[in-house]
């Protein structure tokens, strides 16, 4: 079924997040004014971007990242290929190996991927089961990284606010089985985030140990919250300065038999 | 005589007073308002005041279902409704993501008013955007031990089985 929506209302944060937790493989279309880009994934791992006016084939994306330059392109033959012909012609040439195309077509998808962070409106299109076109060079990278080093660079003060309005709440580790922390990497102030999370401490608190602005720590958490290894959680207080929380309304105590006759009557209905 | 309270809750146009009407025994007492705000594109009635159904289980016990207020400006009124419920619904527009935050926010906040049972319906699953279930759980967020039960409001089949999805989930806490 395709998921359709404006990046106004679920972010692509929001999309990358559900597409590798609910493990999907197809293609994401996202529109931003003139713009237009696809993303391909696999089982829930980023395989492929297409972004409007970018590289158009393995020749142009390797010396647009500097690993051949202009005047080795010229001396190729230019006729039309497939990336994955070009891909061999250039390997019998000696100009790269296998391993440097890899890099290159790796880096070149999540650059590509973290300037899509950028778009906050627009139209979004999942197409489950779509994959990139054969002749496409694919690659397999976890979103979790991906979701962490694009919140790094959204730099959207507004968004960031948005989501996460409240420095008074506090940080707890994740308990979800999925979530694979082997693979994710921190920078040095994500590390002194994540070393201090507490449940007794507010995040604003967080920030004042570690001499980080607001802006600074929203971004850091709304980075951990997006990739799943946190989440918010009302601050404890220590129990000697805590005042007596305001109570819940119970419900009324009822009793099995009540509500068993509740289910007959709601399924003879 | 006894009663209790199963109280439907979501966002503007969540489909409410058609989950209510769809099983209530009686017509449903709504106090339905023209809009005057920048809803009115969408809807030309909204809930003001609240939905209010009922189900006859015997000649000892009432069920009254009621509905929240779609829009934020009533939320005074969602803690009054919560107090004594038996548990909640939070029905979700499967097909309108830009009220996804909003529903968790409602959520969220009748969590906080009582500690009672809930499901959350993803509604509108007859139309062709409608979000799955599965990935509408992931959206918002849901704990795994919360049920997301597909739902057609106007169905009362549908609405039956959330109802009962829920009923299902408040036996398995209740008292012997």
């Amino acid at each position: 079924m395709a998921l359709r929506g404006n990046l106004r209302d679920f972010s692509l944060t929001q999309l990358l997040n559900l597409v590798n937790l609910a493990k999907k493989t197809g293609a994401l279309t996202l529109g931003e004014g003139n713009s237009q880009a696809t993303v391909y994934f696999r089982e829930g791992m980023l395989v492929h971007v297409f972004l409007d006016g970018q590289a158009s084939n393995l020749c142009n994306l390797l010396e647009r990242v500097g690993k051949i330059n202009e005047a080795q392109s010229r001396l190729l033959p230019q006729e039309a290929r497939s990336d994955k012909e070009w891909g061999l012609l250039l390997i019998n040439t000696g100009l790269i190996n296998r391993a440097d195309i890899i890099e290159a077509v790796r880096r070149h998808t999540l650059e590509t991927a973290y300037r899509l962070f950028t778009w906050t409106e627009g139209s979004f299109l999942f197409e489950p089961n779509v994959l990139p076109p054969d002749d496409k060079i694919t690659v397999l990278l976890h979103l979790e990284n991906v979701i962490l080093e694009g919140s790094r660079r959204v730099g959207e003060w507004k968004r960031l606010e948005k989501e996460l309005p409240d420095l008074g709440m506090a940080l707890r580790f994740t308990t979800r089985p999925e979530v694979r922390l082997k693979r994710i990497t921190l920078s040095p102030d994500e590390w002194r985030v994540v070393s201090s999370i507490d449940p007794s401490r507010s995040i604003q608190e967080i920030a004042q140990a570690h001499s980080l602005t607001d802006s600074q720590i929203r971004k850091i958490v709304y980075g951990l919250l997006s990739a799943g290894l946190v989440e918010l959680v009302p601050r404890v207080k220590p129990i000697s300065a805590a005042p007596p929380p305001k109570e819940k309304v119970a419900p009324a105590p009822v009793r099995k038999g009540i509500i068993l006759r509740l289910i007959d009557r709601i399924r003879r209905l | 005589m006894q009663t209790v309270k199963i109280v439907v809750t979501g966002p503007f146009n969540a489909g409410k007073t058609a989950f209510i009407g769809a099983i209530s025994e009686i017509e449903v007492v709504s106090t339905e308002r023209r809009i005057t705000d920048h809803s009115q594109s969408t809807k030309e009635q909204t809930t003001v005041a609240m939905d209010f159904g009922r189900i006859t289980v015997d000649d000892g016990l009432v069920l009254y279902l009621f509905g929240t207020p779609g829009q934020r400006r009533f939320d005074f009124m969602w803690e009054i409704l919560s107090e004594g419920m038996l548990g909640f619904i939070v029905l979700v527009d499967s097909v309108a993501p830009e009220t996804f935050h909003e529903a968790r926010g409602i959520l969220d906040l009748f969590k906080n008013y009582s500690p009672a049972c809930y499901v959350v319906a993803a509604n509108k699953q007859d139309l062709k955007d409608a979000w799955p279930p599965q990935d509408l759980r992931i959206a918002l967020k849901i704990d795994s031990d919360v049920k997301v039960v597909p739902c057609v409001a106007t169905d009362k089949e549908s609405v039956k089985r959330v109802l009962l999805e829920l009923l299902y989930s408040i036996l398995e806490t209740a008292e012997e």
